[in-house]
């Protein structure tokens, strides 16, 4: 078993091919879209494949240290032009072609006229403990 | 067995530990080990005096871990003092407990963590799933908690006010994992009023009960969040309304206004209305202005803005909210709705989005995207 990151953009992955924003669908559609997220990782529990999903908000900040005595330097919100994280889910499954699979069935969730977003996930590949043997 | 019966008995339990010498930290843990032994002995083996039987099994356990270290002499000084077996003391320390467990040196998320097992009797990977961390982080939270307490004094007498912060904030927390945090806190919070007679104390308690008889109309069944206006109120739990009404109005009647019971008087007023059109709006307005007055919230302030607008028109409620911050949590949804009402539906659809940007969390988010979908399909119609 390997775990993998499927990241979702909100800025940053090249453009979906259905890229309507949200809030020019129907509510129905938005419904739809839910659903389909929501039987996703249903689907993937009892799979005995799901590790974690979150989503976070948009805003961020950059944030570094700047020196004994003084507060961190902070920097945002991030300019329009930043790479910017949706959300992810953590899957645990058996090769790389599972992986690519699933990020592709995530990817198929339906958006505005209720056709697949065709979005851009990335997936990443978690690095793991060492193996116990090394011979 | 019932567990939460069992669970209620764990205040209790502990502060005879206490009395009887035992240090808190030590003595919880205890508590504790006997909680999790009556799970596994009582179905089989009932015992006649349950709260006899969590003392008698704790205090062995304290003893027990007490045992191996230095304060092996201190332990059988312990020892001669321990009270002949038989019923045990009337003593009630629970209120002391709770004091104990909300101490103002605690930060928030270890008062809460502290109150769910020392006076809750949840175990640490119950209150983990709740909150859901890992259950080692919890287990460290716990015990921190437990060495940032251990120099009070146990008989020192405490702020109600802080207890109340930690239980509203137990009930906020709501559902989530195999722990019900809202009817944890109901329980919690009854406990206390039966332990201390304050009017604040009756008002969160019946806040919390107004809020949880809708809980059942609050969401739909695609989990979708469902606004007050919009809930089903055939569905919201009458008996549990009855009761927090009736200890609303005793807790009133005794004319020491606070918070917690001005809040509950607007869910009162809210429950109340047999359709969201027959909301007594104006009183609410009345609510509001004595909650903006007690706390000097810039939320509370929000809110009314809301009111007013139902209560004299959006125009109105506009006029309420334009001193306001933008940057308060919820203002863009509070304008878009008033937008919409006063007829504005493209600002509406702007701000709702806007709003399902700024949202905390993703029930809210899907609602509000929804509202801006819906304005702006009905405005390209």
């Amino acid at each position: 078993m390997a775990k993998y990151l499927l990241l979702k953009h909100y800025r940053g992955a090249p453009a979906a091919v259905n890229d309507v924003p949200m809030d020019r669908w129907t509510p129905e559609e938005i419904s739809a879209h839910m659903q389909y997220m929501h039987d996703f990782a249903a689907r993937l529990e009892e799979t005995g494949e799901f590790v974690d999903g979150q989503a976070l908000a948009p805003e961020g900040t950059f944030v570094r240290y700047d020196g004994e005595g003084r507060p961190p330097v902070t920097d945002g919100p991030f300019a329009e032009t930043k790479d910017l994280i949706a959300g992810w889910m953590v899957i645990d499954v058996d090769s790389y072609e599972r992986a690519i699979e699933l990020a592709g069935d995530l990817s198929a969730a339906p958006g505005a006229g209720g056709k697949p977003i065709h979005e851009w996930l990335e997936v990443r590949p978690f690095l793991t403990a060492p193996p116990t043997i090394t011979e | 067995m019932n567990e939460v019966l069992l669970r209620s008995l764990t205040p209790n339990v502990l502060g005879i530990l206490v009395r009887r010498g035992a240090d808190f930290a030590a003595a919880e843990d205890a508590v504790q080990d006997a909680l999790v032994e009556a799970v596994r002995v009582w179905p089989a083996d009932p015992p006649r005096d349950p709260k006899g039987w969590l003392v008698t099994v704790a205090w062995r356990r304290f003893l027990d871990a007490t045992r191996a270290d230095a304060a092996r002499r201190r332990r059988e000084d312990l020892v001669d003092e321990e009270p002949a077996p038989g019923p045990a003391p009337a003593v009630d320390d629970t209120l002391q407990l709770y004091f104990l467990c909300a101490h103002p040196s605690l930060t928030p998320a270890s008062a809460v963590a502290l109150t769910l097992r020392a006076v809750g009797g949840l175990t640490t990977r119950q209150i983990a799933q709740a909150y859901l961390v890992p259950e080692a982080t919890m287990a460290q939270r716990i015990s921190r908690a437990k060495r940032t307490v251990s120099g009070v004094r146990f008989d020192q007498p405490g702020d109600v006010a802080t207890v109340l912060r930690v239980l509203y904030l137990v009930f906020n927390e709501g559902y989530s994992g195999d722990v019900d945090l809202a009817a944890e806190a109901i329980r919690l919070t009854r406990q206390l009023a039966a332990a201390i007679d304050h009017p604040e104390v009756a008002g969160l308690l019946a806040l919390m009960l107004l809020h949880h008889a809708r809980r059942a109309a609050r969401t739909a069944p695609d989990g979708s969040l469902v606004p007050l206006a919009e809930q089903d109120r055939g569905r919201w739990d009458t008996q549990s309304i009855a009761e927090g009404v009736e200890i609303l109005q005793a807790a009133l009647a005794r004319d020491r206004l606070g918070e917690f019971q001005a809040q509950a008087a607007i869910a009162a007023l809210h429950a109340d209305a047999p359709t969201a059109g027959e909301t007594d709006w104006v009183q609410i307005v009345e609510w509001y202005d004595e909650l903006a007055r007690l706390t000097d919230s810039p939320v509370v302030r929000l809110n009314r803005a809301v009111a007013v607008g139902e209560a004299d028109g959006a125009r109105a409620g506009l006029a309420a909210l334009a001193g306001l911050d933008p940057s308060l949590p919820r203002h863009a949804a509070v304008a878009a709705y008033l937008h919409e009402r006063d007829g504005d539906l493209a600002t509406s659809a702007r701000l709702y989005a806007e709003a399902a940007q700024h949202a905390p969390n993703l029930p809210e988010r899907d609602y509000l995207m929804r509202q801006a979908a819906r304005l702006n399909a009905r405005q390209s119609r």
